[in-house]
C-alpha cells in the first residue's frame, strides 16, 4: 500500500496516498480548484497557471495539478493572493484569446469562459495580443481558429498520447508560440485522421468541428428535396447528455421523435447498415479463412475492421502496407448512403438525384469519410451530410423541442430494424461480438457459446484486449475449421492501434481477426460526442449501449428481417455483385507527415 | 586612477584564470572521500555561479544520497543572459579546470558520464575543448576515474540555460522548462539523478579543494562567500571580464568601471535589476543584496532607459518558452504596454496595473525566466518612470 500524507489544505486536514496531488487531494475535501490544461485523459502539463495555490513557506505560488503533496505541506486554495493570481492569469488568456465569444460556436460551453465569469475578469483589461489568421477550415471534420488558442496543449498531448498521430506540436517559442501541424500546412493536407479527440479536449473555440448544421437546415427546408437520417449507435446513448440528461441515459425514442419533427422525410437506423456490416465482414472474414487455410492461398490475415474512419486514416499514413489486412467492407454510414440512394430509392420511388442523406454520428471523421471520392456508388455522393451528436443536439435547441419530455417513437421500416449486435457496434469490442454471434453460427448452426450471447471477453476498457474462441461442431462446409482456434484482438485509441500493429508489421502477431476503433471506448468515445469526455462518462455510455442490446429481442444481424430483406430483393447474396459494387471500397496509401 | 585600482583587483583574485596544475588537483580529489569534498563545499559557503545561488555543496550531497545506477553531471555553459560573456572566457582558457570540476563532481556523487551543454553560438570552441577532453580523458583513464565528458550544443534558446530545459533539449525535445519537483539531482537527464552546475560554479569547487574552504570563506561577505567573474559592459572604460569579490557595493563598482556620467547599472542583465545613481552607495553586489550571474551592463546620461527597457522585453518576448500563461502574455503586456503608453493610447497610470500583474509573473511562472521579467520592468519603471512616459 502506498505511504499515506498527511497536510492540510484550507486549514483542514487531510490525508493521501503519496504521489496524489494537491489539485486531487483538494478534490477529496470537496475543494475545487480551477483548470485549463488539465485534463483526467492526458499527462500533466502544468502551464496554464490557473490550478496556483498557496503553499506556506513557499515563496512562489504552486501549480496543484502538476504538484504531489508532502507531508505536513499546508495549502490555501482561496486566499487573496491566490485569487488576485487567477484572476490576472485568466485576464491574460483572454488578452490571448478572440474575444468574439457571441459568435462563438463554444460559447457558454466554453471552459476559459466560464472561468473568466467566475472571477469577473475584464476582457479588455490587457491590449489584444490574439494571433490572427485567416481559420484553417481545409478539413471537411476539423476546423482550427488559432486566434482563440490559449496553448494549453491538450490538443497536442490528445494526437500525441492518445492517439499516437502528432498531428499537431508547439511551434516556435515565446509571442509566437503556437500549436502547428507540420510546417504549419492545411489541416487536409497532413496527418490528422479528423477523429476530433482534440476537439473533445480544446477547452476553447480554437478546434471545433465544421458544422453542417445550416446545409441541413437549408436541404429539409427545399420541398424538392427528400431527406433522410441515419443514427449511429453511439449516438442514442449520449445525445442526452448535451440536452439535459446525466451521462448514460439512453435516448433513443425521444431522439427518433425529435428527427420527426425537424422535418426528415424518413427516420432511418445506421444500425441496420451495421447488421449489413456484420453479413458482409462476416462471409469476408470467413471467405479469407478458408483461403488461407484450406485453398491455402496467400490471403492477408489478420483481417482488420473497417468502421472506424479515423483508423482507417492512420492505416493509410502510418501503416500503408497493411492496406491489404482491411476488411473491403465500408462502415456502416457508407453502405447505407449507398443502399439508401439505391435499394431504398427504387422502393420508395425516390429520384435518388432528389435525395439527400444525412447522418447523426458520433464521430468527426465521418465527415471526411463522406467526401471520400470513392464514396458515390449509387452514382451520387452517398452521404451527403455529416453532424455530429453535438450539432444533432444544437438543432434539436434550434427548433425548440421541448426534449426531455419528448415521447418515444420508432424509426420508420426498410432501413429503419436493427438487432442489438448493431447497437454494440457503438463501444470497443462491439464489432467482433457481433461478428462472432454471426460467423459462429454460420460455421456450426449453432449460438456462440457465450451467456445471453454476451461475449465478454471482448468487453471493456482495456486498452487492447485479446481473445480466442475454439470452433467445434462445424457444419460440413466449414470442416476445415474443426478444433481451429479463431484468435482475436481489440484495441481503441490510436496509440493502442499502433502496439497491435507494430506487432502485426514485425508478424509477431497470430491474430485471425483484429477490430480497431479510433477512438477511446469506441464510438462511444467518438470525437463528436458531448463534452466534456473522461473515462467515467464513457464508461456509462458503454454501459447504456450494453443495455440497450438486452433489451432487444432480436441480438443477432442475421436475424434482422429487412436484413433478410434486402438480401431477398436486392443484394442477393453476401460478397456477391451487388455488394461489391455498392458495399465495399478500397483504400489509399498516403504520406507521413 | 581607476586603472590602478583595477589592477589591484585584478592582481588580488585569480582564481578562475589563474594557471593550476590541475593533475596535482585531480589526484588530491580523488583521495578525498565522497562526504569530506561535501562537507568542505558546504562549508565554503559556495553558491551557483549561474545567478539562482542554490548552495552547490547541498546539490552535490542531494545527488550523492541517490540511488541509482546511473547519475549525470552537466556543466550548464549555455551562456545566455545578456551581458554575460565570462563562461565563453572560461572555456577558452581555462577548460581543463571547468572538466576538473566536473570530474570533482562525479567522484563525489557517483557518476560516469558527464556533459557540456554549450551555447550553439559558441561552436568555434567545439575543436579546442575536443582536443583539451582527450588529454583530460587520458589523464582520468591513468587515473581510474571512470568519467566520461561529452559535448552537446545548443540552438540558440535562452530558456535552455534553465536546467530543466536545458535537459529537455539534451533529451532531444523542446527546450522547455519541466515541472518541479522532482528536481534534477532527483530525476533529470533520463530521468536519472543528475547535478547541473555553471562552467564557473564547477572551477570554483575545484578551486576549493585545492586551497581549502578556509580560503574561500575569507572573500565576500556572510552571505555571499568568494569570488565572482564579471562581464563588464556598456557605457565603461573598462568593458571585460574581472574576478571580483563579493560584497561589494556598487558605488565602489562604478568608481572602477564607470566612465563618470554612470546614471544606472543593470545588474545580472536583462533578467536583473536597474540600479540608478541614489541607490549605489546602498546596493550591494551579492545575494544578501542584488544576485548576479555576472552580468553587469552600465548605461551613462546619453541613454534612454525606455529604450532600455524596450529592449529587455522585446527580448523576453521572443525567449519566453511560451510554455505557461505568465510568461508567454505577461512578456507580451509589459511590451505592448509601455509602448501604447508611450504613444499615450493608454494612460500612464496602466503602468502601476501592469506591474500589478508582474506580481503573477513572480509568483506564477513555471520557472526562472518568468519569474525575473518584472526585475528589470519594476527596476526601470520605479525608478525612470518619466522616461519611459515621455
Amino acid at each position: 500500500m502506498a505511504n499515506m500524507i498527511k497536510l492540510t489544505i484550507n486549514n483542514m486536514p487531510v490525508e493521501v496516498p503519496e504521489g496524489t496531488t494537491i489539485l486531487d487531494a483538494a478534490k477529496k475535501l470537496k475543494f475545487k480548484i480551477p483548470t485549463l490544461c488539465n485534463h483526467p485523459d492526458l499527462c500533466v502539463a502544468g502551464n496554464c497557471r490557473i490550478c496556483v495555490v498557496e503553499q506556506k513557506g513557499s515563496r512562489t505560488l504552486t501549480a496543484s495539478c502538476c504538484t504531489p503533496v508532502a507531508e505536513a505541506m499546508e495549502i490555501q486554495t482561496n486566499s487573496l493572493k491566490v485569487r488576485k493570481a487567477r484572476k490576472d492569469i485568466v485576464e491574460l488568456l483572454l488578452s490571448e484569446h478572440n474575444m468574439d465569444c457571441t459568435k462563438c460556436y463554444k460559447n457558454c460551453i466554453c471552459e476559459l469562459q466560464a472561468i473568466a465569469r467566475e472571477y469577473i475578469s475584464e476582457s479588455d483589461r490587457f491590449i489584444d495580443v490574439s494571433i490572427r489568421k485567416p481559420i484553417d477550415k481545409s478539413s471537411p471534420a476539423i476546423q482550427k481558429d488559432d486566434s482563440k488558442c490559449i496553448k494549453c496543449q491538450r490538443c497536442v498531448r490528445t494526437c500525441e498520447e492518445l492517439q499516437h498521430v502528432g498531428a499537431f506540436s508547439m511551434a516556435h517559442k515565446g509571442d509566437k508560440a503556437n500549436v502547428e501541424t507540420f510546417l504549419d500546412l492545411p489541416m487536409n493536407d497532413v496527418v490528422c485522421t479528423n477523429c476530433g479527440q482534440c476537439i473533445n479536449r480544446c477547452p476553447t473555440g480554437a478546434l471545433t468541428e465544421r458544422h453542417y448544421i445550416d446545409e441541413v437546415w437549408e436541404a429539409l427546408a427545399d420541398p424538392t428535396k427528400h431527406v433522410v437520417v441515419q443514427t449511429a449507435p453511439a449516438v442514442r446513448v449520449a445525445l442526452g447528455e448535451a440536452l439535459g440528461f446525466e451521462p448514460g441515459h439512453r435516448v433513443t425514442g425521444q431522439m427518433v421523435t425529435a428527427l420527426k419533427r425537424m422535418g426528415f422525410d424518413k427516420i432511418f437506423d445506421t444500425n441496420f447498415t451495421a447488421d449489413l456490416t456484420i453479413i458482409e465482414e462476416g462471409h469476408e472474414l470467413l471467405y479469407r479463412l478458408k483461403a488461407a487455410l484450406k485453398d491455402k492461398q496467400k490471403t492477408a490475415l489478420p483481417m482488420m475492421t473497417s468502421c472506424s474512419p479515423g483508423w482507417i486514416k492512420y492505416l493509410e499514413h502510418e501503416f500503408p502496407d497493411l492496406i491489404d489486412h482491411l476488411s473491403t467492407c465500408k462502415s456502416p454510414q457508407q453502405m447505407f448512403g449507398a443502399v439508401a440512394k439505391t435499394y431504398y430509392a427504387q422502393k420508395a420511388d425516390v429520384n435518388p438525384a432528389n435525395m439527400i442523406v444525412v447522418s447523426v454520428m458520433p464521430c468527426t471523421a465521418k465527415k471526411f469519410e463522406a467526401q471520400r471520392k470513392e464514396m458515390n456508388s449509387s452514382g451520387y455522393q452517398d452521404v451527403d451530410y455529416v453532424i455530429t451528436t453535438r450539432e444533432l443536439a444544437l438543432m434539436i435547441q434550434q427548433a425548440g423541442i421541448d426534449f426531455t419530455s419528448l415521447e418515444e417513437t420508432t424509426c420508420d421500416s426498410l432501413l429503419g430494424k436493427h438487432s442489438g449486435a448493431a447497437v454494440i457496434f457503438g463501444a470497443t469490442g462491439g464489432v467482433m461480438e457481433a461478428a462472432l454471434r454471426t460467423a459462429y453460427e454460420v460455421i456450426t448452426g449453432r449460438e456462440v457459446p457465450f451467456k445471453n450471447l454476451e461475449i465478454m471477453p471482448v468487453r471493456g476498457m482495456d486498452g487492447v484486449k485479446q481473445a480466442s474462441i475454439k470452433i467445434e461442431g462445424c457444419l460440413p462446409d466449414w470442416k476445415f475449421l474443426e478444433g481451429a482456434e479463431l484468435k482475436l484482438a481489440i484495441a481503441h485509441g490510436l496509440t493502442n492501434a499502433r502496439t497491435l500493429m507494430k506487432e502485426v508489421n514485425k508478424g509477431t502477431a497470430n491474430f485471425h481477426f483484429i477490430e480497431i476503433m479510433a477512438c477511446p471506448g469506441g464510438c462511444l468515445g467518438g470525437g463528436g460526442q458531448p463534452m466534456p469526455t473522461n473515462l467515467e462518462i464513457r464508461k456509462k455510455r458503454m454501459e447504456a449501449i450494453y443495455a440497450e442490446d438486452r433489451d432487444l429481442s432480436i441480438r443477432k444481424s442475421h436475424d434482422n428481417p429487412e436484413i433478410k430483406k434486402i438480401y431477398e430483393e436486392f443484394l442477393k447474396e453476401p460478397l456477391g455483385h451487388k455488394s461489391h459494387e455498392l458495399l465495399h471500397t478500397h483504400y489509399t496509401k498516403r504520406q507521413k507527415y | 586612477m581607476s586603472t590602478d585600482k583595477l589592477q589591484k583587483f585584478k592582481k588580488r583574485i585569480d582564481l578562475i584564470f589563474s594557471d593550476v596544475n590541475w593533475k596535482e588537483i585531480l589526484d588530491k580529489a580523488l583521495k578525498t572521500s565522497a562526504d569530506d569534498i561535501i562537507k568542505e563545499l558546504i562549508a565554503s559557503c559556495i553558491r551557483g555561479r549561474g545567478g539562482a545561488g542554490f548552495p552547490t555543496g547541498l546539490k552535490w550531497k542531494f545527488a550523492a544520497q541517490q540511488k541509482s545506477d546511473k547519475k549525470y553531471v552537466i556543466c550548464n555553459a549555455d551562456e545566455g543572459e545578456p551581458g554575460t560573456f565570462k563562461d565563453r572566457e572560461i572555456l577558452d582558457k581555462q577548460a581543463k579546470k571547468v572538466f576538473l570540476g566536473m570530474a570533482i563532481c562525479a567522484h563525489t556523487v557517483g557518476s560516469d558520464e558527464g556533459y557540456i551543454y554549450l551555447r550553439g553560438e559558441y561552436k568555434f570552441l567545439v575543436p579546442q575543448l575536443e582536443k583539451e577532453l582527450e588529454e583530460f580523458h587520458k589523464e582520468l583513464k591513468a587515473k581510474k576515474l571512470d568519467f566520461k565528458i561529452s559535448i552537446r550544443l545548443g540552438s540558440g534558446a535562452y530558456v535552455c540555460g534553465e536546467e530543466t530545459a536545458l535537459i529537455e533539449s539534451m533529451e532531444g525535445r523542446r527546450g522547455e522548462p519541466r515541472n518541479k519537483p522532482p528536481f534534477p539531482v532527483v530525476s533529470g537527464y533520463l530521468g536519472k539523478p543528475t547535478v547541473v552546475n555553471n562552467v564557473e560554479t564547477f572551477v570554483y569547487t575545484a578551486m576549493i579543494l585545492k586551497d581549502g574552504s578556509k580560503q574561500f570563506c575569507e572573500l565576500g561577505t556572510k552571505d555571499s562567500r568568494g569570488s565572482k567573474v564579471f562581464s563588464v559592459s556598456g557605457d565603461t572604460p573598462n568593458p571585460g571580464i574581472y574576478e571580483l569579490e563579493l560584497g561589494m557595493t556598487l558605488d565602489e563598482f562604478v568608481e572602477l568601471f564607470g566612465d563618470g556620467d554612470t546614471k544606472a547599472v543593470q545588474v545580472g542583465g536583462a533578467s536583473g535589476f536597474c540600479v540608478p545613481r541614489r541607490k549605489f552607495k546602498e546596493t550591494i553586489i551579492g545575494f544578501e543584496g542584488i544576485p548576479t550571474g555576472g552580468s553587469m551592463m552600465l548605461f551613462n546620461s546619453s541613454r534612454s532607459m525606455y529604450n532600455v527597457l524596450h529592449n529587455f522585453l522585446d527580448f523576453f518576448c521572443e525567449e519566453s518558452c511560451g510554455q505557461c500563461t505568465p510568461c508567454r502574455v505577461g512578456c507580451q503586456q509589459l511590451l505592448k504596454g509601455i509602448v501604447a503608453v508611450k504613444a499615450k493610447e493608454k494612460p500612464s497610470k496602466y503602468l502601476e496595473d501592469l506591474k500589478g500583474m508582474t506580481e503573477t509573473m513572480k509568483s506564477s511562472s513555471k520557472c526562472g525566466l518568468g519569474q525575473s521579467v518584472p526585475n528589470c520592468f519594476n527596476s526601470i519603471i520605479d525608478n525612470f518612470k518619466e522616461e519611459v512616459i515621455y
